[in-house]
């Protein structure tokens, strides 16, 4: 095996995609030295480790920018380590995890704290997102550019919205100057009192049910407000027909809008209710909802609309989902489905091309956090994922490197799978094992 | 033998609804107006009352049930215990296994509850009402009350009015009278009626008039003005008017028309006093029916002989 990719590596035969080239490849050898890519020809390469690729996908730099590891504060549901190995594991080489964790990540110390705790670990790129308000608690910014210089790709207040049209107004025109995106967890909370999706099937079982309306009022204010500043915004977990309306409104008119959309909501309805019964691994915010609406997410998305697939990774303890429904936290955990239900709800009925699908999980979240990759040339960062495009596999939480096991995809059949990931020229994660960094890592 | 618990009405075999309903009857003959005398079938049974949400009349019911078929009854303290917030549904279940009793009756404030129970304990399971899911004792109340006065379900039209969205008792109703082929059409302010409900023999709508014209029965729901019944109506006053069942709205009801209020009721506010004592009214019988219907519910779940 590599030594801290020191050695060579060189993988004959797979099919390139690489969405930052716009480039789909087969019968492709890469060679990897010394963390980078290098040209096949290059001196360094002789004796490298030949690995056979054949069948499989080599995708670079696939990052899920939305997710919650819980640390500080809450590590019985997930730690920066744990997270960072899920990540691994479903073939994820950089994440942004979310700041609503206790305390909050709205200072440069914390951001800073988050970043070298990613670094150390040695596994999967760690990329900060700060709190657009202290707290979170939507009454004051809170230092945007000191947490800018200090590492944060974005700003939100995940988990809340930002309920202030003055506030979201003023966070769009400040984070601009950074430049940076401001990502809103889009919910009327007034209007938001149920704890399922709105319909036959909530009102059915006896459950609050929450409308549609109560993202799109706000998604649509958010809008409206991108437009009057020119700032940036990314609208997190789009859920809703009307959401997607005011998304293509914001596209046709060339506002500086991104939105992303979950693999549970483009998999599953809120039939999964029906399925799960009173089970909270249902219970996830935005929920689950209706056919006609995961249908309109599935075409947004395979129509272009759509920017970003992120898994909104949100851990939690078994005690606290065994909480009676009203009770029970909002979440799923996703990082290790990530690539499975989005194959499995995009291209296993043929609804897209691997590329134009990969884009949602790698350029576009470079955009949104502006990172930037020139694409698998020499150079470049090895960071890449090896995927069995073809491998069925049953869902068992178990199996997870991620402390929450709570998904109501546990038990389902997937097509798809990460074999391997490399970060920066080291296997993180081979055949399903996370490959932790060395003690020399760790103190380097 | 799979363990019988009784915990929604929809979906239930009609048969099984009947079957109730037949020793229901039986008992109320045999039990509560003849002799009066206890009986023994459930002697040596022990029945836990499980309720986490305050309830008199569905508590009592079940205690006065239990006890007139010679079974012990004890009431589980839980307001204000750990069992009532935060507790894990698996300790729950321990908990209340490990007292080794013969039948758990649960009532909870969360939708789900009892079935969740259910799926985690070794006895049968009856819910006496969950969140604003089902309440199916209830249901089966109603029915006996329409059946015994009509001989029949199936053909009848049941109206219900009220707050339906928050409803259990409306949910168990619905499903109860459906399933014997009677008609239901739900009644109420638009903001309480749910929206997406399509199925055969079902109606929703926010006119009382016009469903009362064909209405063989009423069922008037409580508005609960410690939920969110009254959230969004402009007033009580305004409910009372547009769907109150008042003296005034008696008078244009076919003769027929029974009508019939799971309780407590608030007098002026969705029913007057007259309909109350009106000729028509089954108010009173509903209570005697609830404990004659949950004496059949215990039985049928512990699979108990009856023979006279």
């Amino acid at each position: 095996m590599t030594d801290n990719g020191m050695t060579g590596v060189c993988l004959r035969g797979v099919r390139v995609i690489d969405p930052f080239r716009d480039v789909d490849s087969r019968d492709e050898d890469l060679t990897v030295v010394g963390g980078l890519i290098v040209p096949r020809d290059d001196p360094r390469a002789r004796g490298c480790v030949e690995i056979d690729g054949r069948g499989l996908w080599l995708v670079p730099r696939i990052v899920d920018m939305h997710v919650h590891f819980r640390e500080p504060g809450q590590t019985w549901k997930e730690t920066i380590e744990t997270g960072c190995q899920a990540a691994a594991h479903g073939g994820v080489t950089g994440v942004a995890p979310m700041p609503n964790t206790l305390p909050v990540v709205d200072t440069p110390e914390l951001v800073e704290w988050e970043a070298q705790r990613g670094a150390d670990l040695g596994l999967v790129h760690v990329y900060p997102i700060g709190a657009i308000t202290r707290q979170s608690q939507g009454e004051a910014l809170a230092d945007l550019y000191f947490m800018h210089q200090k590492g944060a790709r974005a700003f939100s207040d995940d988990g809340h919205p930002l309920t202030s049209s003055a506030l979201m107004r003023a966070a769009l025109t400040y984070a601009a100057t950074l430049p940076a995106a401001i990502i809103n967890h889009a919910e009327d909370r007034q209007l938001a009192t149920g704890w399922c999706n709105e319909g036959p099937v909530a009102e059915q079982l006896g459950l609050a049910g929450t409308p549609e309306a109560a993202e799109a009022v706000m998604v649509w204010r958010d809008v409206m407000l991108a437009e009057l500043t020119g700032g940036w915004l990314h609208e997190a977990h789009v859920s809703t027909v009307e959401s997607l309306h005011a998304i293509r409104y914001a596209k046709a008119k060339q506002l500086g809008v991104t939105a992303e959309v979950t693999p549970h909501h483009l998999l599953l309805t809120d039939d999964a209710l029906r399925e799960w019964r009173y089970d909270p691994v249902t219970k996830v915010n935005p929920p689950l909802r209706s056919k006609a609406t995961r249908e309109a997410l599935v075409k947004a998305v395979s129509d272009g609309d759509i920017d970003v697939i992120a898994s909104d990774h949100a851990p939690h303890h078994a005690d606290e989902k065994s909480l009676n429904y009203q009770e029970a936290p909002y979440g799923i955990s996703g990082l290790e489905t990530l690539l499975g239900a989005t194959f499995t709800a995009l291209l296993e009925p043929g609804l897209m091309r691997p590329l134009d699908l990969m884009r949602l999980l790698t350029v576009g979240p470079h955009r949104v956090l502006r990172l930037s990759y020139p694409g698998l040339i020499p150079g470049a960062a090895a960071d890449l994922t090896l995927i069995d495009p073809q491998r069925r596999w049953v869902v068992d939480p178990g199996q997870f490197y991620s402390r929450g096991r709570n998904t109501p995809l546990a038990g389902r059949t997937l097509v798809g799978q990460a074999v391997a990931t490399m970060v920066q020229g080291r296997w993180v994660m081979r055949d399903g094992e996370v490959l932790n960094a060395g003690v020399s890592n760790l103190h380097r | 033998m799979a363990i019988r618990h009784l915990l929604q009405l929809e979906g239930m075999e009609p048969a099984a609804v009947q079957e109730i309903l037949e020793l229901a009857m039986r008992f109320k003959a045999d039990v509560l107006t003849a002799d009066r005398c206890k009986r023994h079938e459930l002697a040596g049974r022990a029945i836990m009352n499980c309720f986490f949400e305050p309830s008199t009349r569905t508590k009592t019911s079940f205690e006065l049930a239990g006890k007139y078929l010679g079974a012990d009854v004890v009431n589980f303290q839980t307001r204000g215990s750990s069992l009532e917030k935060g507790e894990t549904l698996e300790d729950t279940a321990r908990t209340l296994e490990a007292m080794a009793i013969d039948v758990l009756v649960i009532r909870h404030q969360v939708s789900g509850i009892p079935e969740r129970l259910a799926a985690r304990v070794k006895v049968p399971v009856i819910n006496a009402g969950d969140g604003f899911h089902e309440h199916p004792t209830q249901g089966l109340l109603d029915l006996l009350t329409v059946y015994e006065e009509w001989g029949h379900i199936a053909g009848l039209h049941l109206v219900i009015v009220g707050d339906i969205l928050h409803s259990r008792v409306a949910r168990s109703d619905l499903w109860g009278f459906l399933a014997l082929g009677a008609h239901v059409t739900l009644v109420g302010p638009p903001q309480l009626l749910p929206r997406d409900w399509e199925r055969p023999g079902l109606r929703v709508t926010a006119s009382l008039k016009s469903a009362l014209a064909e209405a063989d029965v009423i069922q008037v729901l409580r508005i609960q003005k410690e939920r969110q019944s009254l959230v969004g109506l402009p007033s009580w006053e305004e409910y009372r008017a547009r769907w109150g069942i008042t003296r005034d709205v008696l008078g244009s009801l076919r003769e027929h028309t029974l009508i019939m209020h799971p309780g407590p009721q608030n007098r002026g506010v969705e029913i007057d006093s007259e309909v109350i004592s009106g000729r028509t009214s089954k108010i009173a019988q509903q209570v005697t029916n609830g404990v004659a219907v949950r004496m059949a519910v215990l039985t049928w779940v512990l699979g108990g002989p009856y023979d006279r």
